[in-house]
């Protein structure tokens, strides 16, 4: 009985690890066969590799092996698959690795078969950027393709997860950019990231959630990068902001700002840390704009006043527009269809805001007295329903007052009837 | 003064107290009757707005142009094609909320916020916009044309 | 004048024989007497009922497409709408809680016993068919909130065992909430419940004048004992001059209000948009519904909805069947009826104002 047992046992165990050893296997094996990882998913970085890592890579899940970038024969097992015969590279150098991705990437018949609707052109507008210049000069700390995609677990980048998912991008970027020590001896600021995360552009994408909104490559591209040159900038923000743009370029201060080599609407809205502007940069004080060029008391300084002022104006009767509709909705009057009109009063103010950047203020005008129009006509409607709301309480008055009257003669008539003032004794 | 006033009839305050009773009875009849007959007049607007609008007269439009109209609480885009026919789309921008127009020359639908475009089948095809725009039933009935939600709304 | 036209009519009708059960109808007279008129109020407020309803009708339109609109027609474009519209949202509220109270002073006060256990049936089905009113009514409007609370409560209704899912698919004319289910709540809400509410009233009108009004148990036993302190006070015209005045001052109120807080009309319901926060099913149907959510959800393995469900079924049954349950009961019998009443107020209070706070 007890050699049964055994043999129970032993027979359990050898079908445990025959099971298990079959699972281990398989989990390797549905990657395509690979006994890179068996080991390099068990050395400490930076050798690390593990088959879960790798699993997550659109390359690994496309077919693809180590050896397809790295050389080898995966099928050896040992460091026999590390054959230089077998065209093994090891670590690809830095100055290598454009070169190796667009051995790929830029062929576009060779992607066609895996994705015909990716772009081919990433390396050679790479060799266009900044960063692709510096290498080619053989400046090593520059950015190549795995900084930026990550390199085995590569994700494509309407991923979510993705390093280079818009929003993503710019926390990439900063790994580079904000890193002050890094960035010593190239001569630009780090601050950029700061600044952007303070921006409204930023507020879009992450409290919005808005994923058109820009971020750093919206404006510098991404395999191209560069700074848009200062006579340039201003058609980078205008891929968006059209009508702006369009009043600038008919404007005074595009000739002016382009003889100087200012660079457009950068000068008063900022590059990075572009905020949400208000009035107050029409203004005077710390936040005004108009003034760090102009001198107070000259044709220019009384336009900005006299806009400043227009809007002011109409912003104080949407606002009051606003109060009085609230008021009568409140006390239960009404003012859906009067509500979508004031929809149109709060749209005149956006488009009289964007109307300043022709710096007429004629043009502004035009805007502010269409506003101006909606916003007397929904305070009527707003002081009709609230005097509504008055007639209808007059009204209640009123019938209250009846049915006081009809109380006091049913009290009256019954005492009449009934003698006594009734304990509810009835006459009879 | 309990018992006095049934024990010696007093014309006059009887009559009093009956006016006031036939009085009040009365008037709170009319304050009852007076809404109600003002209530059953038909008011002069006599359509709603939620299902069908008339968004325009058939001539009013040219071909390749559009108009801005009311649909409800909502705004309403009615464009007219350049064979004459009619289409009309929700006119709120899916990005942030502004008010789209046609635009002619490109013969495709444009929001001035952000530099969105549509195309006419209210798909988005460039720019910030996430989502396509509604479409709604038209038809021609007469000289006027009505938009309607679309069926299976 | 009057005198010719009551002339015309005797030479007609036996006018004094017909109207001589009214002339001769009375009241018990006591201290609690005033609890007599909440039978009256609320019959009053059902006609306000049904004649600002037929106004409505008028107007409003049973399509999913247009419900809305047409409310926020009636509110906006018809003069005095919001007149007639406030007060009939109104008077449905106070006439579920005036019922409710008449229920509750005929328990406490005794008048369901031995004759009259017909009468509280025909009552308490009139009770359940006001609250049929209420929630089928609340659906028309076809705002967000009943939208979402119709949604809910035929959801609960659907978890009744067996017969739950059947029930569900006829009140809402098929598997979802839908305009189908607005055109089928619109019938029952105008033609099948006011049908039925109108045979069950004047059952219970008859049936009323028939036994006449029943005076509480304490009352009856003093004035067996003394005889010369029984009052009565006749209903024509005393007693009913008392309570046209509580009618006036209902009619005060329910003005009051609809100028002062007029009805809400929300936004028209999207079947789409996802649920907003805090639906909740209108104040009578609160204690249920607040119940149900604090009821673990399993109890003896059993779903505790549906646990809930039955409970409620259950209890409605027996409130129902109230007066028989004494009679079983012998002596004992009126004191836990009482008691049960009690029970029952406090925690339909305390459920209904917990269900408020609990937000």
């Amino acid at each position: 009985m007890v050699t049964w047992l055994n043999n129970c046992y032993l027979r359990l165990l050898i079908l445990s690890l025959a099971v298990g050893s079959a699972g281990f296997f398989s989990v390797v094996r549905a990657q395509t066969p690979s006994t890179c990882l068996d080991c390099h998913g068990a050395l400490d970085p930076p050798l690390q590799v593990t088959p879960a890592q790798f699993a997550q890579d659109i390359h690994s899940q496309k077919g693809l092996t180590c050896a397809s970038c790295h050389g080898g024969d995966p099928t050896k097992a040992d460091l026999d698959a590390m054959s230089k015969a077998a065209g093994f590279r090891g670590k690809i150098e830095r100055k290598q690795i454009p070169e190796l991705c667009g051995h790929c990437h830029s062929d576009a018949a060779f992607m066609r078969k895996y994705n015909p609707s990716l772009r081919t052109d990433q390396l050679a507008q790479y060799k266009t950027s900044v960063h692709g210049k510096r290498l080619a000069q053989g400046d090593t700390k520059i950015a190549v393709c795995v900084d930026c995609h990550g390199v085995h677990d590569l994700r494509p980048a309407n991923d979510l997860r993705s390093k280079v998912s818009p929003l993503n991008v710019a926390l990439t970027c900063s790994r580079c950019h904000s890193d002050v020590k890094y960035m010593q001896g190239y001569g630009i600021p780090t601050d950029q990231f700061a600044k952007y995360s303070a921006s409204v552009h930023h507020d879009a994408m992450t409290v919005r959630g808005d994923l058109s909104a820009p971020t750093c490559s919206t404006c510098h591209g991404n395999h191209g990068a560069a700074p848009p040159g200062t006579d340039s900038v201003k058609n980078v923000c205008a891929t968006c902001h059209v009508f702006q743009a369009q009043m600038y370029d008919k404007s005074t201060h595009k000739a002016a700002f382009q003889s100087v080599g200012l660079p457009g609407c950068v000068v008063c809205h900022s590059n990075h840390d572009v905020s949400h502007p208000t009035d107050a940069k029409l203004g005077t004080g710390p936040e005004a704009v108009c003034m760090r060029c102009h001198k107070p008391g000259d044709v220019c300084d009384q336009a900005r006043a006299q806009m400043l002022g227009a809007l002011k104006n109409l912003d104080a009767a949407v606002k009051a527009a606003d109060a009085t509709l609230a008021a009568a909705e409140s006390s239960g009057m009404e003012v859906g269809e009067v509500r979508t009109e004031q929809d149109q009063g709060h749209d005149s103010l956006t488009k009289a805001r964007v109307t300043i950047h022709s710096f007429q203020t004629s043009l502004v005008e035009q805007d502010i007295q269409a506003g101006l129009k909606i916003a007397t006509k929904t305070q009527a409607e707003g002081r009709a329903a609230l005097a509504e709301r008055d007639r209808r309480r007059r009204g209640l008055g009123l019938s209250l007052g009846i049915i006081l009257v009809v109380l006091l003669g049913i009290r009256l008539y019954i005492r009449q009837i009934e003698g006594a003032p009734g304990k509810g004794n009835a006459a009879v | 003064m309990a018992a006095d006033s049934s024990s010696q009839p007093q014309p006059p305050r009887r009559r009093i107290v009956e006016l006031l009773l036939g009085g009040g009875l009365l008037a709170s009849f009319g304050s009852f009757i007076y809404p109600v007959l003002r209530y059953l007049v038909p008011p002069p607007v006599a359509e709603l707005g939620g299902d069908q609008v008339v968004a325009g007269k058939a001539e009013e439009l040219k071909p390749n142009s559009a108009k801005i109209f009311r649909f409800g609480s909502r705004p309403g885009l009615l464009i007219r094609n350049t064979d004459g026919s009619y289409r009309a789309l929700s006119a709120t921008c899916t990005h942030l909320g502004c008010i789209v127009q046609y635009r002619s020359d490109l013969q495709e639908i444009w929001c001035a916020c952000h530099n969105g475009l549509y195309d006419l089948n209210g798909r988005n095809v460039s720019g910030p916009p996430p989502r396509p725009l509604e479409v709604y039933d038209v038809h021609v009935r007469g000289d006027e044309v009505l938009v309607s939600l679309k069926r299976g709304a | 004048m009057f005198a010719s036209v009551r002339a015309w009519i005797d030479e007609r009708f036996d006018w004094a024989a017909l109207t001589a059960p009214l002339r001769e109808k009375s009241v018990p007279a006591h201290k609690l007497s005033y609890w007599y008129f909440l039978g009256g109020i609320t019959l009053f407020l059902f006609g306000i009922q049904v004649c600002t309803g037929i106004l409505l009708l008028l107007y409003y339109r049973p399509s999913a497409n247009e419900a809305f609109e047409s409310v926020q027609y009636i509110v906006t474009r018809v003069q005095f709408g919001w007149l007639v519209r406030s007060i009939h949202s109104w008077a449905a509220n106070l006439m579920i809680f005036t019922a409710f109270c008449h229920m509750f002073s005929v328990l406490f006060l005794g008048a369901y016993r031995k004759p009259r256990e017909v009468t509280w049936i025909t009552g308490m089905l009139l009770l359940f068919l006001a609250m049929g009113f209420g929630f089928s009514g609340y659906l028309l409007p076809w705002n967000t909130l009943a939208f979402f609370a119709t949604k809910v409560g035929t959801e609960i209704t659907g978890q009744v065992p067996v017969v739950g899912h059947s029930m569900m698919v006829f009140l809402r004319g098929g598997e979802d909430v839908t305009g189908a289910t607005l055109t089928r709540f619109f019938g029952f809400h105008v033609a099948l419940l006011p049908g039925l509410t109108t045979l069950l009233l004047l059952a219970h009108i008859a049936l009323v004048q028939y036994f006449g009004m029943s005076a509480p148990p304490r009352v009856e036993a003093r004035w067996k004992a003394f005889p010369n302190e029984a009052r009565e006070m006749k209903f024509f015209p005393n007693f009913f001059l008392r309570e046209l005045m509580a009618w006036y001052i209902a009619l005060g109120v329910l003005g009051a209000l609809a100028a002062i807080l007029p009805w809400e009309l929300g936004a028209k319901a999207d079947p789409f948009a996802p649920a907003p926060a805090g639906i909740r099913p209108e104040w009578y149907f609160m204690f249920m519904f607040q119940t149900l959510k604090k009821i673990p959800a399993k109890l003896l393995s059993v779903d505790g909805e549906v646990v809930g469900i039955l409970v409620f079924g259950l209890a409605g049954l027996v409130w129902l069947l109230l007066p028989f349950f004494e009679q079983a009961a012998g002596k004992r019998g009126r004191r836990m009826i009482f008691g049960a009443g009690i029970f029952a107020l406090s925690y339909i209070v305390a459920m209904t104002i917990y269900g408020y706070l609990a937000k």
